[in-house]
C-alpha cells in the first residue's frame, strides 16, 4: 500500500491519544508534562503531514512546528518551575496531594 | 349666613385643632390645650348652631316641607360615570339636629374635662383624640354619600378605640379597647357588604340618587329585589347587612358586649361617645336610610323593631343587677337606643304615618341630653368617692348638692315623668308603638317601668342609702371646680327645657310638618308604670334595708344569670375558642406553617441537597477536570462533523 | 513492499512503543528516557519525508533541550529511586476508554477524506527559504509570530525565574 497522509495520521492521532491517556492516568506531575510533550509532538507530525502531501508549495506547516517546539519549550520550562514550588510547599509531586482548589 | 365654608367649617376645625394638639401638644402646648380644643370646640358649636337656626328657620323650607339642601360635592374616586365616592355635605333635618347635639354635647364635655382630666400627664393627647372624635362624628352626620358614611364610620371607630384605651396601661382598659374594635369591625364587614350589595344594585353610592332608585318603581329596584338568596331578596339582605353595621355601633343585641367593657375609659369620653353621640350612630344610620327600609323592604323594618325592643327589655333586665354605676348607665343606654331602633321599626313613611320616625329622632335628642349629664354626674360622684362600686357610695347628697340636684333632674327625665324632657319623647314612641305593633308596645312599657326602677335604684344608692363613710377620700372635700359644674348645669337645664321643642314641626320622615300633641289618656300609663319603678326602688334603697336582697333571692336563678349579664359572653368566648380557633385558627396556622413555608424550605433543601452532590464535581484534581474536558471536546467534534 | 515503506512502519512502531512504554513505566527515570527515544522516533520520521531542518531543530530543542530540562526537574524534586505509584483501576479504565473512543471516532472521520493534493511544491525546503520567509514582512511572511513568540520566551523567561525564586531569608540582627 502506497504511504499516503492517511497512514501518518494514524500515527499522528494514535500518538495524540497515546499522550492523552498518559495524562489522565500518570499521578506524577513531571510524568504528566512528557504527557503533554507527546501531544505537542503529534501535532507537529500533523502539521508537517499536511504541509507535504497536501500544501507542498507553501511554508505554513513548516513554520507552525517551528513556533510549536519554541512555545513547547517555553511551556516546559514554565511548568517545571511551577512543579519545583509545589514541590517546595507540599513536599511531593503526587497530582492528588495539589488539590486545594476544591469546594 | 348659610354659607359653605361656614358649614365645611364645623367639621374642620376640630380636625385643625386634632392635628394642632397631636403634633405640638405634648410638648409645647400641654396644659393650653384644653383651652385650644374647648375653644375650638366652642367656635364650632356656634357655627352649627347658627346653620341650625338657618335651616330651621330662614331657609331650609320650601313650600313648607323642608329640604335636603347638598351644599357641597366633591368627586373624589370616580368607578365610572354613575358610580363615584363623593366627599360631601348633606343637609336635612337629621343632620342638622345631629350637628347640634354633637357640638353641644362635645363641648359640655370639653369644658368638663377640663377639670376632671386636669393634672393628667397625657392631657394634651386626650384633647387630640376628642377633637379626632368631634372631626369623625361631624363628619358622619354630614355625610351624602353612603361610602363616606363608611369612611368616617370607621374614623369614629378608630377615635373610640384610642379613647377606650386611654389608660393603655390598665390592662383591662387595653382588652376592653380591643373588644370594642374587633366587634365594630366585625359588624362593619356586614356593613360594607350591605353597602356593596346596595350600590351594585342601585348603580349608585350617593344617597339622594339611592333612595330615589330603590323608593320609586325603577328598573334598579325591580332588579334588586328579582334577585333573591336563600328565600330573602337582594334588597333584603343589604338592608339587613347595613342594619347588623348599626346594630354593631349602637350596641343592639347580639353585638352588645363591648359597650359596658368600654367604660373603662375615661368618663367624660364615656359621656360624649357612649351615651351621646357614637352609639347613636346607629340608629341614624338606620334614620338616614329610612325611605327604603319604609317603602321597599318592611320586612327588614319588623327585624330593627324586634332587635330594638329585645334590645331594651335585655338591658333593662341586667342593668337592675349591676352594682358597677358607669355599667348600670352602660346598660340604660343600650336599652334606650333600643327604644330608638324599635321606634323606627314600627314607624311608617311620610305625614302621620311617620311618627315613629320623629319620636325617635326626639329621643334620640332628648336622650343625648340628660345621658350626658348622668355620664358627667357619675363622673363627678366617681372623682369625689374614688370608686365605681355602688357600695362604697351613699348619703351624698348633702356633700355634693349640685350634682345631687342635677343627677335628680336627669333620673326623671329618663323615668319618663311629666314636664321633663324624657317623658315627651317617650310618650311620642308609645304612641308610634301603639298604633303599629301592640306586642312592641307591651314590651316598651314593661320596659319604662324597668328603667324608672334601675335608674332611681342607682340614684337612692347614691344619694341617699347610708350615711357618706369619708375615710376613703381625704384629700377632695368640694364638690368639684366651675369647670365640672358648668356643665352639669346647663346639661340639667337642657333636660328641662328641650321637652317643650315642637319637634313634629322640624324633624319628620319626609320633611313635612306633623303635629304632636300629649294625649294626657294615653300617658297615663306609662306615668304609672315610671311612679311605680319609683316607689318600688325608693322603699328598696331610700334606707338601708335588706329587702332587696330578699327579692334578689326570691328570684334565684334568673337573677344570677341576669347579675352575669345572660352569659353571653362566655358564649362568645366559647364560640372563638372552641370553634372557631380550633376549626380554623389551627388548621390554617399548620397549613401556614408546613405546607407555605414547607414548600419555602423545601425549595432551599432541595438546592442544598443538588448542591452537596454536585459540588464533589469540583475535586479540585486534575486529572478529572481533564476527563470532562475531553469529554466536552468529544461532544462538539461530534456536533460539529455531523451537523 | 519497497524499502521506503518498511522504513515508515519500523518508524511508526518505534515511536508508539516508546510512547506507549514511557507512560506506562513505573520508574520515572526510565519514563524519561523513553520519552527521548520517542522524540528520536519523531525526528527520525521528519527526516523520512525529507523535511530535515524540522529534525534538527526537533533534535536540538526537545531531545537536548526539554527533555533533559525534565531530567533535570526529576533530580531537583529527588523523585529517583523509588517507584511511581499506580493509578486506580477504575481511573485507568475510564482515562482507557475515553482515549479510544476518542481516538476511533477520530480516525473514523479521517478515513473518510482522500485528501487530494491542492498545491504542488517545486522547490526543496532549503534554510535559506525558510529563512527568507521568516523575517519576510511582507506578504505571506512570518515576521509578526517570529515576534511574537519572542516576546513570549522573554516572558517565559522571566515567569519560571519569578515563580521559581526561593523567597530571601528575613535579615534578623545584623553584625552584632
Amino acid at each position: 500500500m502506497e504511504i499516503g497522509l492517511t497512514q501518518i495520521l494514524f500515527v499522528s492521532c494514535a500518538l495524540f491519544f497515546i499522550g492523552v491517556y498518559g495524562f489522565l492516568t500518570r499521578r506524577n506531575l513531571i510524568t504528566m508534562l512528557m504527557a503533554i510533550e507527546l501531544m505537542l509532538n503529534a501535532v507537529n507530525i500533523n502539521f508537517i503531514a499536511f504541509n507535504k502531501y497536501v500544501w507542498a508549495g507553501r511554508l505554513d506547516g513548516v513554520f507552525f512546528t517551528i513556533f510549536v517546539i519554541a512555545i513547547a519549550a517555553a511551556e516546559a520550562a514554565v511548568a517545571i518551575a511551577i512543579i519545583i514550588n509545589i514541590y517546595r510547599n507540599y513536599n511531593s509531586i503526587d497530582v492528588e496531594d495539589a488539590d486545594v482548589m476544591k469546594f | 349666613m348659610l354659607s359653605v365654608t361656614n358649614i365645611a367649617l364645623i367639621p374642620l376645625i376640630p380636625l385643625a385643632s386634632f392635628l394642632l394638639l397631636g403634633l405640638f401638644g405634648r410638648k409645647y402646648l400641654r396644659e393650653n390645650s384644653g383651652w385650644i380644643g374647648t375653644v375650638a370646640l366652642l367656635a364650632s358649636t356656634v357655627l352649627a348652631f347658627m346653620t341650625a337656626y338657618n335651616y330651621f328657620f330662614v331657609s331650609g323650607q320650601v313650600n313648607g316641607v323642608y329640604q335636603k339642601l347638598i351644599p357641597l360635592k366633591i368627586t373624589w374616586l370616580q368607578f365610572s360615570p354613575g358610580l363615584s365616592i363623593d366627599m360631601g355635605i348633606l343637609l336635612d333635618p337629621i343632620s342638622v339636629m345631629m350637628l347640634v347635639v354633637v357640638t353641644f354635647v362635645s363641648l359640655m364635655v370639653h369644658i368638663y374635662s377640663l377639670g376632671y382630666m386636669k393634672g393628667e400627664e397625657r392631657f394634651a393627647t386626650y384633647y387630640s383624640f376628642l377633637s379626632l372624635f368631634t372631626f369623625s362624628m361631624l363628619g358622619l352626620v354630614l355625610s351624602c354619600n353612603i361610602f363616606q358614611i363608611y369612611i368616617f364610620w370607621e374614623l369614629v371607630g378608630v377615635s373610640s378605640f384610642l379613647l377606650i384605651g386611654f389608660y393603655y396601661d390598665k390592662p383591662s382598659a387595653v382588652a376592653a379597647a380591643k373588644k370594642a374594635f374587633v366587634v365594630t369591625r366585625f359588624a362593619d364587614l356586614g356593613f360594607l357588604i350591605g353597602i356593596l350589595i346596595i350600590s351594585f344594585y342601585a348603580q349608585t353610592l350617593d344617597f339622594g340618587t339611592l333612595i330615589e332608585r330603590l323608593t320609586t318603581p325603577t328598573p334598579q329596584l325591580h332588579s334588586i329585589i328579582a334577585t333573591s338568596f336563600l328565600g330573602a331578596s337582594a334588597l333584603t339582605w343589604g338592608l339587613l347587612l347595613i342594619f347588623a353595621g348599626g346594630a354593631g355601633k349602637s350596641a343592639m343585641f347580639p353585638l352588645h358586649i363591648w359597650l359596658p367593657d368600654a367604660m373603662e375609659g375615661p368618663t367624660p369620653v364615656s359621656a360624649l361617645i357612649h351615651a351621646a353621640t357614637m352609639v347613636v350612630a346607629g340608629v341614624y344610620l338606620v334614620a338616614r336610610l329610612f325611605p327604603i327600609f319604609a317603602m321597599s323592604c318592611p320586612g327588614a323594618l319588623e327585624v330593627v323593631g324586634y332587635v330594638g325592643a329585645f334590645s331594651a327589655l335585655l338591658a333593662a333586665t341586667i342593668a337592675c343587677t349591676q352594682t358597677d354605676i358607669k355599667r348600670v348607665l352602660a346598660y340604660s343606654t343600650m336599652s334606650q337606643i333600643g327604644y330608638m331602633m324599635f321606634a323606627l321599626g314600627v314607624s311608617g313613611y311620610g305625614g302621620e304615618n311617620g311618627l315613629g320616625f320623629m319620636a325617635s329622632m326626639f329621643h334620640l335628642f332628648t336622650h343625648a341630653m340628660f345621658k350626658a349629664l348622668l355620664f358627667l354626674c357619675a363622673g363627678a360622684v366617681i372623682h369625689y368617692v374614688h370608686s365605681n362600686e355602688m357600695g362604697d357610695m351613699g348619703g351624698l347628697r348633702k356633700k355634693m348638692p349640685v350634682t345631687h340636684l342635677t343627677f335628680l333632674v336627669a333620673c326623671l327625665a329618663i323615668s319618663g315623668i311629666p314636664i321633663f324632657a324624657g317623658f315627651f319623647s317617650k310618650e311620642e314612641i308609645l304612641t308610634a308603638a301603639y298604633e303599629h305593633n301592640k306586642l312592641i308596645y307591651g314590651v316598651a312599657l314593661f320596659t319604662s317601668g324597668l328603667t324608672a326602677f334601675y335608674m332611681f335604684r342607682l340614684y337612692f344608692s347614691i344619694f341617699w342609702k347610708k350615711e357618706f363613710n369619708t375615710e376613703h377620700s381625704d384629700e377632695h372635700h368640694s364638690e368639684g371646680t366651675w369647670s365640672m359644674l358648668t356643665p352639669l348645669i346647663l346639661l340639667g337645664i337642657a333636660s328641662l327645657v328641650v321637652g317643650f321643642i315642637p319637634f313634629g314641626n322640624f324633624v319628620t320622615s319626609d320633611g313635612e310638618k306633623i303635629s304632636t300633641a300629649v294625649n294626657v289618656v294615653f300617658s297615663v300609663t306609662p306615668v304609672l308604670f315610671a311612679v311605680a319603678g319609683i316607689l318600688l326602688a325608693m322603699s328598696f334603697y331610700q334606707t338601708e334595708n335588706n329587702m332587696a336582697e330578699k327579692v334578689s333571692v326570691a328570684f334565684g336563678e334568673f337573677y344570677r344569670a341576669a347579675y352575669r349579664k345572660f352569659y353571653i359572653d362566655e358564649i362568645y368566648l366559647f364560640v372563638t375558642k372552641k370553634i372557631i380557633f380550633n376549626l380554623i385558627g389551627f388548621p390554617s396556622a399548620w397549613f401556614d406553617k408546613n405546607v407555605v413555608d414547607g414548600s419555602v424550605n423545601l425549595s432551599a433543601s432541595l438546592t442544598e441537597d443538588t448542591s452537596e452532590l454536585s459540588r464533589n464535581w469540583q475535586s479540585g484534581r486534575l486529572q478529572s477536570y481533564m476527563l470532562w474536558f475531553l469529554l466536552g471536546l468529544m461532544i462538539l467534534a461530534a456536533v460539529f462533523v455531523f451537523f | 513492499m519497497e524499502l521506503k515503506d518498511l522504513i515508515f512502519y519500523l518508524l511508526g512502531a518505534w515511536i508508539l512503543v516508546t510512547a506507549l512504554l514511557s507512560i506506562t513505566s513505573k520508574q520515572i527515570f526510565r519514563s524519561a528516557v523513553y520519552l527521548l527515544f520517542c522524540m528520536m522516533g519523531v525526528a527520525g520520521l521528519y527526516f523520512w519525508m525529507n523535511y530535515e531542518f524540522i529534525a534538527a531543530v526537533q533534535i536540538v530543542v526537545y531531545v537536548g533541550g526539554i527533555v533533559v530540562l525534565i531530567i533535570f526537574s526529576i533530580f531537583l524534586t529527588q523523585q529517583v529511586g523509588h517507584n511511581l505509584p499506580s493509578p486506580k483501576p477504575t481511573q485507568r479504565i475510564f482515562a482507557g476508554l475515553a482515549a479510544m473512543f476518542a481516538f476511533l471516532f477520530f480516525w473514523a472521520v479521517i478515513r473518510q477524506y482522500d485528501f487530494a493534493e491542492i498545491e504542488t511544491g517545486s522547490e526543496e525546503l532549503s534554510v535559506r527559504r525558510i529563512g527568507e520567509e521568516m523575517l519576510k514582512y511582507q506578504d505571506g511572511g512570518f515576521a509578526l509570530p517570529f515576534e511574537v513568540v519572542s516576546i513570549l520566551l522573554l516572558a517565559a523567561m522571566i515567569g519560571c525565574i519569578v515563580i521559581a525564586m526561593k523567597a530571601k531569608p528575613e535579615k534578623t540582627e545584623s553584625w552584632l
